[in-house]
């Protein structure tokens, strides 16, 4: 949100400027009537109420869902763990961080040793205390050589660990600043003895406890009495949080319209502004990190030429993307995968226009012979991702450029597709902080290189920028790698989505988190029902 | 022995090595798809070390047939093995979602299967008559309409503006059948909307046929009012097709109703089935192929029966 939106929705708060003024205002900014709405600050409740069930309809749980944080990759399990457990730290949602099992932290000068100081007096549910161990075999379960975890790209740079009494210390082969951003992982779930004994076992710190599981279906959670953050009138106010699975969006629509559930997640854009005209629903939409892309690999003919991927970029229509695939429920990407939501980004980096004329400029100097331009896209590329790639062809053959639509089938597409052909749809979720969304998919070395994108110069600033210390130094090393990419890279970036959330307006509390939908799924500890 | 009981027992273990045939068939098609479970988990996380990681701990790694006559000698010793997923027990989770799709397959049919009959009489009776052609209307506007739109419908009307029913079934063990009744009202509402119309409209078909015969003639002239000469003497000798027709209606509440779960999130077997299909979890998609395969063949051999029973010159032969 823009820093004259905030200024006048907090007007709107304070009373001295009516909705409907705040709405013509934010129209004159160029935002849509439903984006404004939902940015409007919720009216505040002062003091939390505790008490209640909240139940909330989630896509993303399938029956094969298991408790093991290490298998978790959708919605539903992420949902669930952020209610019986907790990693190290957790990313507040205006991006500064806060200790959960940490109590502080502490980075040697050059960043690569690292010590955590582990908060005394906080309970498992099984009734043991948190020990400087246990965190330890949860991290080497998540870095060892048989792990299967999702966190593995995380964790690898762990070159060694020890505990020192209530201190874990971790020491890393190459300085990394932002390794507390990175223990805040949904991953890393602090379970008792690090989960070798029985990962699926759903011990760990967090306020409520799991008290039925049944995949695919619903998770009910209860209260714990002993939480260590406090009862529940400070946190974690309710006794009761169901995750309930709602795959399908008109049903998980129709379950909060009929009051059956209290929060969804994933409003489908083109039904949110329908969804907020209702009385007693509130529509949410936050920016976050997550973007959609168009990748060519950048060693494969014909997008080996530098003039082609230049051409192909100006031939995109951004702000045609973010109308009428997303509604209004995102922003224009600009070839890079970093937006203002990341900290530390430099809003200096010029925005790519749609220029038709370059592109076309730029698509004589390539030299292409003129056979079509392969792009591969699927229903489960991103969603839109059939219509996006339709709405790039028209603008491309505009330009003379003859790109050419592959639909794919939806199952298989991550192993047979993505990062396999060379020009595909696809969508990144982004990540915490820069270092790790450049190390994820732009180092030489990275296993999801997803555009082949190989240049020592670029891995160089990267190493570089993550053990310095001093942030200005920092940002400026990630805008060069931000123009460096953004001038030559193999990602086109046409947008960068909302989590678009939708929540009952007896549900008081909702902090926007651009780290994920329902406040990074905090809904369940800073939100009580009135 | 008897014919009948011969007949039953050929057509039992047909149905075996039918079941056999249809598991190795399956087991085949898994393989063809493109990735495996490792692959299906990872998703757009797998890296070459974690997928090899994964195999490995699940056994993929060994051959297609080693993993198929494992899987086999656990069956026959009544073993359904744990799904590669999540590692829990699949005779657990199959028996709970079993369980769910029987009590709405159960509940669709007590209400379908009578009304459905019910409605072929009275159209019968009233053949090309306003009763009969309101009937045929309402069920062939209901068969032809998708599933879901049917479903949205109701919820639309039911759960959104008249709040009378829950808008997703969601039952959980502990809970009074009164209470479960109520949560599964709509799905259901939406099955018997969706096999009606061909019950309907088999029972309506086959007793027509029979009211062609000479011996409804003879009735008809004894005086008996229409609805009697229906009742005794057409309906008897329709059965058979009606029994058919009913079988395939059964089997497709029992297999064929993913559709109405997604939309009502109701935990039954075709939510698991395509789970499983989508994470490549074989051996879940095998315990659930064959016992929908176990359902076709025994209701058909309910129908063949049924139709043997039903009629003196097979019951009897010479």
């Amino acid at each position: 949100m823009s820093k004259e939106l905030e200024l006048l929705s907090s007007k709107v708060t304070a009373g001295t400027m009516t909705r409907r003024e705040f709405m013509s205002r934010a129209a004159a900014l160029g935002v849509t009537a439903a984006v404004a709405s939902s940015m409007l600050a919720r009216p505040a409740q002062a003091t939390p109420i505790a008490g209640g069930t909240f139940k909330m309809g989630i896509q993303g749980g399938e029956s094969t869902n298991s408790q093991d944080p290490a298998s978790w990759a959708s919605d539903v399990p992420i949902a669930g763990g952020f209610c019986w457990g907790e990693p190290l730290i957790e990313l507040v949602h205006d991006g500064s961080l806060k200790g959960l099992v940490a109590e502080s932290w502490e980075g040697s000068d050059d960043a690569t040793v690292w010590r955590f100081k582990i908060r005394p007096g906080v309970m498992f549910s099984n009734g043991q205390e948190v020990t400087s161990e246990d965190v330890m075999q949860t991290m080497a379960r998540h870095s060892n050589e048989d792990s299967k975890s999702g966190a593995l790209g995380i964790v690898q740079g762990i070159e060694s660990m020890r505990t020192d009494g209530d201190v874990f210390e971790v020491t890393l082969g190459v300085g990394n600043a932002d390794l507390p951003y990175l223990m805040a992982d949904y991953h890393l779930i602090i379970q008792p003895n690090g989960g070798f004994d029985d990962p699926t076992a759903a011990i760990g710190t967090g306020a409520y406890v799991l008290e039925s599981d049944e995949p695919g279906v619903r998770m009910v959670f209860q209260r714990r009495s002993d939480y260590w953050g406090g009862d529940q009138t400070e946190v974690a106010h309710y006794d009761t949080v169901e995750v309930i699975v709602l795959n399908d969006a008109t049903a998980r629509v129709a379950a909060l319209q009929s009051g059956q559930v209290d929060s969804i997640n994933r409003v489908e854009p083109k039904i949110a502004k329908l969804l907020a005209r209702a009385p007693t629903i509130e529509v949410l939409s936050t920016k976050g990190r997550g973007h959609y892309v168009f990748i060519a690999h950048v060693d494969t003919a014909p997008f080996d030429s530098l003039e082609l991927r230049l051409a192909l970029k100006y031939a995109l229509n951004r702000q045609e993307m973010v109308d009428k695939i997303l509604q209004g429920y995102g922003s224009v990407g600009n070839d890079i995968p970093i937006n203002a939501a990341y900290p530390l980004y430099d809003e200096t980096i010029p925005q790519r226009e749609f220029d038709l004329e370059k592109a076309r400029e730029h698509y004589a100097k390539s030299g292409h012979d003129g056979s079509p331009i392969v792009l591969r896209t699927a229903d489960g590329a991103f969603p839109g991702a059939v219509d996006a790639a339709a709405l790039f062809q028209q603008s491309a053959q505009a330009a003379g450029i003859p790109l050419e639509i592959k639909r794919e089938p939806n199952d298989g597409y991550w192993s047979e597709v993505w990062n396999v052909q060379p020009f595909c749809a696809s969508y990144w979720g982004g990540r915490p902080v820069q270092d790790q969304m450049y190390t994820t998919a732009y180092l030489s070395t990275a296993d999801w290189n997803d555009t082949r994108w190989k240049r020592p110069a670029f891995d160089d600033m990267l190493l570089e920028a993550r053990a310095e210390i001093d942030e200005v130094k920092r940002k400026e090393i990630y805008s060069n790698m931000g123009r460096m990419l953004n001038e030559e890279g193999g990602v086109i970036v046409p947008m960068f989505n909302d989590f678009v959330d939708a929540l009952s307006t007896n549900i008081n509390g909702w902090e926007a988190n651009p780290n994920g939908p329902q406040m990074y799924w905090q809904t369940v500890k800073y939100t009580w029902k009135a | 022995m008897h014919p009948v009981l011969t007949l039953v027992a050929q057509r039992i273990s047909l149905g075996v090595l039918l079941l056999l045939a249809a598991s190795a068939l399956i087991f085949g098609l898994t393989e063809v798809l493109p990735g495996d479970a490792a692959q299906a988990i990872l998703g757009q996380a797998a890296t070459a070390e974690n997928l090899a990681n994964l195999r490995a701990e699940m056994g993929l790694d060994r051959p297609a047939y080693t993993r198929y006559f494992e899987w086999l000698g656990g069956i026959v010793t009544g073993d359904m093995g744990n799904a590669l997923t999540n590692k829990l027990p699949i005779a657990e989770q199959v028996s709970r979602r079993m369980g769910a799709t029987l009590f709405l397959a159960f509940w669709a049919a007590i209400i379908s299967v009578p009304l459905a009959i019910l409605l072929g009489l009275i159209a019968v009776r009233y053949q090309n008559r306003w009763p009969d052609k309101l009937i045929s209307g309402i069920t062939l506007a209901s068969i032809s309409l998708p599933e879901f739109m049917i479903a949205y419908i109701l919820v639309f009307v039911f759960a959104v503006q008249l709040a009378w029913a829950p808008s997703f079934a969601s039952v959980s063990p502990g809970m009074p059948l009164l209470a479960q009744l109520h949560a599964i009202s709509l799905p259901v509402a939406v099955l018997t909307l969706v096999v009606l119309a061909h019950m309907m409209r088999m029972t309506r078909a086959a007793i027509l046929n029979v009211m062609q015969s000479a011996y409804i003639e003879t009735a008809e002239l004894k005086g008996l009012r229409t609805f009697e000469v229906i009742r005794k003497h057409a309906f008897p000798n329709a059965i058979a097709p009606i029994v058919n027709v009913v079988m395939i209606n059964l089997a497709y509440l029992v297999v064929g109703v993913v559709v109405v779960e997604v939309v009502f999130a109701y935990p039954g077997m075709g939510q698991y089935l395509v789970d499983a299909v989508v994470k490549r979890d074989v051996p879940v998609v095998l315990a659930c192929g064959v016992i929908f395969s176990a359902v076709y063949i025994i209701l058909n051999i309910v129908a063949d029966v049924v139709s043997i029973l039903a009629n003196p010159r097979l019951r009897h032969p010479k």
